[in-house]
C-alpha cells in the first residue's frame, strides 16, 4: 500500500482521542484531492493497544478505509518505547505515503522518534494539510506556524517517504460519513519485554474540570487585566463562559498555564471568543482565529487582535465590562 | 566597559527586574528593609564584587560593582544604597587598611553576604565637621572601651560588622580619630531608634550607643590617630557608590518619563510630540549621559589612580544635582499623576535628594573639588 | 554523574511584530534569548549539582554568536559548554539536527540529558526525542518535576494534557522539561566575572566527521517551500464612542449564542 494515507490512532482507556477522529476526516479530504489527480490514496487508521477491536467501527465512521490492528498486552498504554516501535514496524512494513499523528503529549512524544527510526521528515503542529497540485507527485504541502505564530510555513518532504506530519487538535473537523466498517487487517509484531519506564502514579490534575478547549464561549484577558479579573470572572459566570488568558498574564501568575491561548499554550475553537485588553499578538491569535465570533475590546485602536475580530470595541475593559455583565443579566434572568 | 562589565550589566538588570522592582513602592510605602533582597543578593554573590576571590569576593572591579548600584538604584534607591553602604563603607576600609587577621574574620564574611556591614562616623555634634567626635576610646587592659554614639547610619540594625571612629586623644582633634572594627553583639552597644525619612525610606538609618563597649586591641582598624585618614579614604570611595546610586536614579525616572510621555495624550496627541516635552527630555538625557561619564571615569580611577578623591567628589557632586534636577523634572512632565504615588517618579524625587547630603553634602564636594583645583 | 544540557538561543519571538505596509516579520531590534523551555532544563541539571554533585555540560548548536548564551549559562555555574558551528550544519531540520546533536554527545557519554521540551522560533518539540532515538536511549518528555535522583535512575513527573504520570527511568536517558518545571537562577557576580577565562570548545564537522546527506540543509529531508505572515482582514466592525453603544453591539453579537 505503498500510497496510502496512515492516521495514528491515539487511544486513552478505551476512547479514541478526538484529534485521531479529526484526522481521519482530514484524511478523506485529502483523498478527495488525490482522486482530482487521478490518485487513489486509501485512508488507513493505524490502531495499537490491547483488547480494543471495539473501537474501529469509529474509525470507518470517520474516515477510515482500512484499519491496522496492533493489539498487544505491551500496548496498554501508549508509551514511547512500544509505540514508537509498532509504528515503526507498520511503516516499515506497509510503506505509506503519509503518516498523520495528533499533536498531542503523546503524539509529540512518539511522532519524532519514530521519524528518526524510519529515516523521514516530520513537520511538527501543522494547521493545514494539503495535496500538491501543481505536480504528478504525492507530495503534500504541509503548513505550520512558526516564530511564535508570527511566521508561517509550508513544509515539504520531496525525497522521503513517509511524509510525516503532526497536527494540531481542533483544527480541523470531525466529519462522519456513513459506512461504519471497512477491511481490517491485523498487524503483528514483538517487543521489548523490559520497560524503559515504569508508571509509579498517575493522578488527574488538579482543578482542571474546566477545559477551555472545549469551552464554548471563552472570556479571555490580556496583561492589562491583572487587577480586574474579578470582572473577568463575573462576566464568564453570567456567560457560563470559561476564562483564558494571554501569555502575558499567565506571566503575571495570576492565572495557570492551563488557560493559556495561543501558540504556546492551547488552540481553542469556541463559539465565541472575547478579548478583553488583548493587543493580539500573532502568538496568541494563532491560538484563537477559528473561533466562530471574535469580540475584541482594546483602548489601542490599533491593537492588532481588531484585524481578527469580528465585533471591535475601542474603549476600556474597565469600565465597559461590568456594565455589559449587568446588562446580560437582566437579559438572561 | 568591556564585554565582562556588559555581562554584568545583563544580570543586575534581570536581578533588579525580577526582584527589585516589583516591590519598590512596597519598600518605599512600608518603610521596610528588604531582607528578601539582600538574601538574593548574596545568592547572585553581589556582595564582594570589587574584591579579590581569595577574601571571598568576586574579583571583578570598581566598574562592576558600582554598575550594580547604578541598576538597582534604577528600581530602589534603598537596595542601590544597601550595597553601596555595605560594600564601599564598611567592607573597603577593611580591604585596604586591615590586617591579614581582620580580612580573614570580617572582610570574607562581608564578602560571601554572610554579614552585612555599616560605617559610622557622623555623630549630632560632628558632621562635615568629623574633628568634633565626642565618642571616646580609652585604652585598659588589653581592651579600647568605647563610649558615646553615632546617627544617621545606614543598614544600622541589620548589619553585623560596624566600622566606627572614636576619639583615642582629643586633645589631637582631626589626628585624635582612631577607626574600629564592632561587631552587633558586643557587650554595651546597642541601635536606637529608627528615622523617619523623606526617601530611601525602606533603608534602616539609626542611631548606634555605645556603653562602655570592651573592643578587643585586635579590633582596631589602623594605628591610633589614623582614623580620620581612613574615614576621608572611605569616603572617597563611598562617594563613587553614591554617584552611581544617583545615577540609576536619574536614569530610572528617565526611563519612566519617557514611557509616559509616549503614551499620555493630551490634545490627541501624545504628550511626547509637544517640543516642550522633547527638549526637557533631550537635557534630562544629556545630563545623566554626562553624569555617567564622570561616575564611570571615578570607578575606574579608583583602580588605577593613587589618589581620586576630586574624581570621586566630581561624580558625586554631578550626579546628585543631576538625579534631583531629573526626577524633578519627571515628575513636571508627569504633571499630576507624578504628584501622586500611584507612579514611581515622586519617590524617585524623594529618593534623589539624599544623594546631595550623606557621604558628605554638595558642598563638601565643592570644597573637595576647589581644594584640589587651587592648591 | 554527568549531565548535558541542550540549549538553544532563540529569537524573543513575543516581542516580533509584523510590518503592516509590507507584511514580513521584523527581525532587527529583536532581543536573543535563551528558549524558555531550556531555562528549566537547565535549572533543573544544576539543582541536581547543588545536591549530589555533578558534571554540568551545556551543548548548543548555533551560530558563533550563540557563545554568549555559553557565557552566561557559566555565569551561573555550569562546568563545561560546547558550542557546535559549522557552515556545514546550517539550516538542518529536526532530523539532521539530531544527528549533529547525538555525534556530540556521544563522545560526552553523560548519564543524563535534559532539553527544553521545545523552542520558540521553530515550536517543534522534536529535537528531544530524535536526540534520544539516535542514541537508542529512553526519554520522558513534558517533565513538569523532577521527583528523585537516585544513583542510576531518575523518577519525574511528566505533564499530560489532563493528568499527570510519576514515571521512573533509569539511566543513560533523556528529559524534556516544560518552562514550569522550575525558575532559572540568576548568573552570580563571580561565576559570570570568570566565565570570560573559561573555555568555549567549539565542535565543527572536522571533529564529528558525519556524511553531508545527514547533515545540515542538504541532509535535511524537509524543505521549506514557503513562508509567509498572516493575511491581514479588514472585515472588523469598530466601535468606537461611549461605551453604551459598545454594550448595544456586543449583546446583539452575543445574542445568538446565549440563548
Amino acid at each position: 500500500m505503498t500510497k496510502d494515507i496512515f492516521v495514528y490512532i491515539e487511544t486513552r482507556q478505551n476512547i479514541v482521542a478526538e484529534v485521531s477522529l479529526q484526522l481521519l476526516s482530514e484524511a478523506r479530504k485529502l483523498k478527495g484531492q488525490y482522486a482530482e489527480k487521478g490518485m487513489n490514496h486509501d485512508v488507513v487508521a493505524v490502531l495499537p493497544g490491547y483488547q480494543i477491536e471495539n473501537l474501529t467501527p469509529i474509525l470507518f465512521r470517520y474516515g477510515a478505509d482500512k484499519v491496522i490492528l496492533c493489539e498487544h498486552e505491551k500496548l496498554k498504554e501508549a508509551t514511547t518505547q512500544h509505540t514508537t516501535k509498532v509504528l515503526a514496524d507498520v511503516i516499515r512494513h506497509c510503506q505509506p505515503d503519509s503518516v498523520l499523528i495528533g499533536a498531542t503529549v503523546i503524539g509529540r512524544d512518539i511522532a519524532p522518534r519514530v521519524a528518526a527510526r524510519v529515516d523521514t521528515g516530520l513537520t511538527a503542529d501543522a494547521t493545514i494539510i494539503e495535496v500538491d497540485m501543481t505536480s504528478d507527485t504525492s507530495l503534500l504541502l504541509v503548513t505550520r506556524p512558526a516564530f511564535g505564530g508570527n511566521l508561517f510555513g509550508t513544509i515539504v518532504c520531496p525525497n522521503h517517504r513517509p511524509q510525516m506530519a503532526t497536527i494540531r487538535p481542533n483544527v480541523f473537523e470531525k466529519i462522519e460519513k456513513e459506512a461504519n466498517q471497512g477491511e481490517i487487517i491485523r498487524f503483528e509484531t514483538e517487543l521489548d519485554a523490559t520497560d524503559w519506564v515504569e508508571i509509579l502514579k498517575r493522578e488527574v490534575q488538579q482543578a482542571k474540570a474546566n477545559d477551555i478547549a472545549k469551552a464554548r464561549i471563552i472570556v479571555s484577558a490580556g496583561r492589562s487585566m491583572v487587577k480586574h479579573m474579578d470582572l473577568i470572572r463575573s462576566l464568564a459566570d453570567t456567560l457560563h463562559a470559561e476564562v483564558g488568558a494571554s501569555r502575558g498574564l499567565v506571566e503575571t501568575g495570576v492565572l495557570g498555564k492551563d488557560v493559556q491561548v495561543g501558540q504556546t499554550g492551547k488552540t481553542v475553537r469556541p463559539l465565541v471568543y472575547i478579548a478583553c485588553g488583548i493587543s493580539g499578538a500573532v502568538q496568541h491569535t494563532a491560538g484563537m482565529d477559528k473561533a466562530e465570533c471574535i469580540i475584541a475590546i482594546n483602548s489601542d485602536p490599533n491593537a492588532a487582535i481588531f484585524q481578527i475580530a469580528h465585533v471591535g470595541i475601542v474603549g476600556d475593559a474597565v469600565t465597559i465590562l461590568p456594565k455589559l455583565t449587568e446588562e446580560l443579566n437582566k437579559i438572561l434572568n | 566597559m568591556n564585554e565582562k562589565h556588559l555581562l554584568l550589566k545583563k544580570l543586575y538588570q534581570q536581578f533588579t527586574a525580577e526582584i527589585v522592582k516589583p516591590i519598590a513602592a512596597y519598600v518605599d510605602e512600608e518603610e521596610i528593609f528588604p531582607v528578601e533582597t539582600v538574601k538574593e543578593m548574596v545568592k547572585a554573590k553581589m556582595m564582594g564584587i570589587p574584591y579579590p576571590v581569595t577574601y571571598g569576593g568576586s574579583g571583578a572591579d570598581t566598574l562592576a560593582y558600582i554598575l550594580a548600584v547604578e541598576e538597582l538604584s534604577k528600581a530602589c534607591a534603598t537596595t542601590g544604597v544597601i550595597l553601596s553602604a555595605h560594600t564601599s563603607l564598611a567592607a573597603n576600609p577593611i580591604y585596604t587598611y586591615g590586617t591579614e587577621e581582620q580580612k580573614q574574620k570580617y572582610l570574607v564574611p562581608l564578602n560571601t553576604g554572610e554579614k552585612l556591614g555599616a560605617f559610622a562616623l557622623t555623630e549630632p555634634n560632628a558632621g562635615t565637621d568629623a574633628a568634633g567626635q565626642k565618642t571616646t576610646a580609652v585604652l585598659k587592659d588589653g581592651y579600647y572601651e568605647i563610649t558615646g554614639s553615632k546617627i544617621f547610619i545606614t543598614n544600622a540594625g541589620y548589619a553585623d560588622i560596624y566600622i566606627i571612629f572614636a576619639m583615642t586623644d582629643a586633645s589631637k582633634g582631626t589626628k585624635g580619630i582612631t577607626a574600629f572594627i564592632l561587631e552587633k553583639d558586643m557587650p554595651g552597644f546597642s541601635v536606637g531608634k529608627k528615622e523617619k525619612k523623606l526617601g530611601i525610606r525602606g533603608s534602616s538609618t539609626c542611631e548606634l550607643m555605645f556603653d562602655r563597649v570592651k573592643v578587643p586591641v585586635e579590633n582596631r582598624l589602623g594605628a591610633e590617630g589614623k582614623g580620620f585618614g581612613i574615614a576621608m579614604g572611605t569616603l572617597d570611595g563611598g562617594r563613587i557608590g553614591i554617584a552611581a546610586q544617583a545615577l540609576g536614579i536619574a536614569q530610572g525616572a528617565f526611563d519612566e518619563v519617557v514611557a509616559y510621555t509616549k503614551s499620555r495624550k493630551q490634545f490627541n496627541r501624545s504628550i511626547s510630540q509637544f517640543q516642550n516635552t522633547q527638549f526637557k527630555l533631550a537635557d534630562m538625557a544629556t545630563q545623566i549621559e554626562a553624569a555617567r561619564c564622570l561616575v564611570y571615569k571615578a570607578a575606574i580611577a579608583k583602580d588605577t589612580q593613587k589618589n581620586y578623591s576630586t574624581e570621586a567628589a566630581m561624580a558625586k557632586l554631578f550626579a546628585s544635582e543631576t538625579a534631583m534636577s531629573v526626577t524633578t523634572m519627571a515628575v513636571q512632565l508627569y504633571g499630576g499623576y507624578g504628584y501622586t504615588r500611584e507612579y514611581p517618579v515622586e519617590r524617585m524625587m524623594r529618593d534623589a535628594k539624599i544623594t546631595e547630603i550623606y557621604e558628605g553634602t554638595s558642598e563638601v564636594q565643592r570644597m573637595v573639588i576647589s581644594a584640589s583645583v587651587l592648591r | 554523574m554527568k549531565i548535558v544540557v541542550l540549549m538553544k538561543q532563540v529569537p524573543n519571538t513575543t516581542e516580533m511584530l509584523i510590518d503592516a505596509k509590507t507584511g514580513t516579520l521584523i527581525r532587527t531590534g529583536v532581543d536573543s534569548i535563551m528558549n524558555p523551555d531550556d531555562t528549566s532544563a537547565l535549572e533543573a541539571a544544576l539543582k541536581i549539582k547543588d545536591a549530589n554533585g555533578a558534571q554540568v555540560i551545556v551543548i548548543t548548536m548555533g551560530p558563533p554568536q550563540a557563545a554568549g548564551m555559553l557565557r552566561e549559562c557559566y555565569g551561573r555555574g555550569v562546568d563545561h559548554a560546547l558550542l557546535i558551528s559549522d557552515a556545514a550544519f546550517a539550516g538542518a531540520d529536526t532530523w539532521a539536527t539530531s544527528n549533529t546533536l547525538a555525534a556530540a554527545i556521544k563522545n560526552v557519554n553523560p548519564d543524563l540529558i535534559f532539553a527544553g521540551r521545545q523552542a520558540i522560533d521553530g515550536d517543534t518539540a522534536q529535537v528531544g526525542p530524535q536526540v534520544a532515538e539516535r542514541l537508542n536511549i529512553p526519554q520522558v518528555t513534558y517533565v513538569s518535576k523532577i521527583v528523585e535522583v537516585a544513583k542510576d535512575h531518575i523518577i519525574v513527573k511528566k505533564h499530560y494534557e489532563d493528568f499527570d504520570e510519576t514515571l521512573k527511568v533509569s539511566f543513560p536517558c533523556l528529559l524534556t522539561t516544560l518552562e514550569q518545571l522550575d525558575h532559572l537562577r540568576f548568573m552570580n557576580v563571580t561565576e559570570a566575572w570568570g566565565s570570560f577565562d573559561k573555555p568555549i570548545e567549539t565542535v565543527n564537522n572536522q571533529v564529528l566527521q558525519l556524511k553531508p546527506s545527514d547533515i545540515g540543509l542538504k541532509g535535511s529531508p524537509t524543505q521549506v517551500r514557503k513562508t509567509f505572515t498572516r493575511p491581514v482582514s479588514s472585515e472588523v466592525k469598530l466601535i468606537h464612542g461611549g461605551s453604551e453603544e459598545a454594550i448595544r453591539a456586543i449583546l446583539s453579537t452575543l445574542a445568538p449564542y446565549i440563548h
